[in-house]
């Protein structure tokens, strides 16, 4: 693979692009994450009760804490490889600005294991019985919060490269700064199928991931380098 | 490392320096400290035998006056800790970092005291220990921060490492809290509305009021005192190779074998 541009944008791609092939090769992996929130989707009737009418209602609710947890399995792997094989270190040392690359790796996360999840959330919304529309709702509200998931976690994966007890802390960390994006994404669907209509709550997470976008480069980027020193 | 101590510099960046603000933390805990007990004495006297019984709650509502401070506490510890943090990452202080290592245990512990004592409030008068009231909620994320800033720290072995990671965790988390406390709220009374609110407090009588206010002053003076003293220790374990250790160390033995002959 070629060395990647001196610019912002084309050290982003390079990055993206990278990760993205990276992904391809262990397919395995990505089904692992898929396999993990059908599962957990699918536990929470045999725990609660098969009863359609409840779980209609707790369906968004379930949707968004699977996917959170989801999301969290594959991010101990987002930086630790090139942590481990000095791959991370070229690429603070690269021309290209870190934040840019760090911002290519996040977008290749995404789409390697948030997409699946949203283009997952259909199925898990029809096993709960959900109307078509709010199914709709779901998918978007999964859409415009997955990536937020992503920056989060990507920060603190970062923080905890070469920290002991690498995945439990990182639940730790991750889990309570979720707590907004699981509120205004649950709560997206339940307004919604309450007749309150989903605008509010999809328009913040919106807001919320452009914030990601704005501040999640430099402070990812910050926690690299901070692992570096 | 530094092996020579900055005694030279003036005015309040003197005591950016470990080995200055040593001896200046030692003088100033048995004040705080003192403070701490004599306002916690006169505002527990004043809240549970003046402070008048209150005709709607009864009795059980004078657990406020351990509550309300300490919640109040535990958010503002979090943000002064966030303010070390950046410091620290700013100026590269290392002080700043030891500060907000300390100061990190007592916010937790207050989070978990008000939430504790909460509970025991919210059985007589709510009929229950626990709602997902949105106060309750953030406090509860706010114990979670807390606790994941405190076990960063501590599984990254390099210690400047760790301050630099667990300061820009604090950074992250501060920026979160306005977030977080605002979705909380709006969820809450987006589900259930405010069937039970804690913001339309009744008015308070002078003397409540008072007890209060004492027993805030005597959180403040107790986290002072319980973070200086935690900063010391945290100074002398981290410099333990530095030059001003020994000296430190040296005074404060002969300090102790004037003036009656503790063993070393």
């Amino acid at each position: 693979m070629n060395a990647p541009a001196d610019d912002a944008l084309g050290g982003l791609w390079w990055a993206c692009r990278r990760d993205l092939k990276l992904a391809m090769r262990s397919r395995t992996e990505l089904a692992v994450i898929v396999v993990f929130f059908l599962l957990v989707t699918s536990l929470f009737p045999l725990a609660v009760s098969p009863d359609p009418e409840l779980l209609r209602s707790i369906a968004p609710g379930i949707a968004w804490v699977a996917a959170l947890l989801a999301s969290l399995l594959g991010l101990s792997r987002l930086f630790a490889a090139d942590h481990a094989d000095g791959t991370l270190e070229q690429m603070v040392l690269a021309p290209a600005p870190l934040p840019a690359l760090v911002a290519g790796k996040v977008l290749a996360h995404w789409l390697a294991t948030g997409v699946p999840l949203v283009l997952l959330a259909p199925l898990a919304g029809l096993q709960f019985g959900l109307a078509a529309d709010a199914i709709a709702v779901l998918a978007a509200s999964l859409a415009l919060g997955t990536p937020i998931l992503s920056w989060l976690g990507a920060i603190a994966a970062a923080l905890t490269l070469g920290a002991r007890g690498g995945a439990s802390l990182l639940a730790l960390l991750v889990l309570p700064l979720a707590v907004p994006v699981l509120i205004f994404g649950a709560g997206a669907v339940e307004s919604f199928a309450s007749g309150l209509g989903a605008d509010a709550h999809l328009s913040l997470l919106g807001a919320g991931l452009i914030l990601a976008w704005v501040f999640g480069p430099a402070a990812a980027a910050l926690a690299v380098r901070i692992a570096h020193e | 490392m530094t092996t020579t101590a900055i005694r030279t510099g003036s005015g309040w960046y003197r005591y950016a320096s470990p080995a200055t603000f040593y001896p200046l933390a030692g003088k100033m805990i048995p004040w705080f400290a003192a403070a701490a007990v004599v306002l916690a004495a006169a505002g527990l006297y004043i809240g549970f035998f003046v402070a008048p019984t209150d005709w709607q709650q009864g009795e059980s509502y004078r657990i406020i006056f351990i509550h309300v401070p300490t919640a109040w506490m535990a958010m503002f510890t979090y943000v002064v800790m966030a303010f070390w943090c950046a410091v620290s990452l700013a100026f590269n202080a290392r002080l700043s970092a030891m500060m907000a290592q300390a100061l990190a245990p007592t916010g937790a512990m207050f989070a978990f005291v008000s939430l504790w004592t909460g509970a025991f409030w919210g059985r007589p008068t709510w009929g229950t220990y626990w709602v997902w009231d949105a106060r309750l909620t953030s406090t509860l994320v706010l114990l979670f921060l807390y606790l994941g800033f405190i076990a960063l720290r501590a599984s990254i072995d390099d210690p400047r490492r760790a301050d630099r990671a667990a300061a820009l965790l604090a950074l992250v988390g501060v920026v979160n809290v306005p977030i977080i406390y605002f979705s909380v709220r709006w969820w809450n009374t987006l589900h259930q509305g405010s069937s039970i609110s804690m913001t339309a407090a009744p008015k308070m009588a002078q003397t409540m009021l008072v007890g209060m206010l004492l027993m805030s002053l005597a959180a403040w003076a107790y986290t002072i005192a319980v973070t200086l003293h935690r900063v010391r220790s945290i100074m002398l374990e981290r410099e333990a190779l530095a030059g001003w250790v020994g000296e430190a160390a040296a005074a404060e033995g002969t300090a102790a074998a004037a003036a009656g002959g503790a063993p070393r």
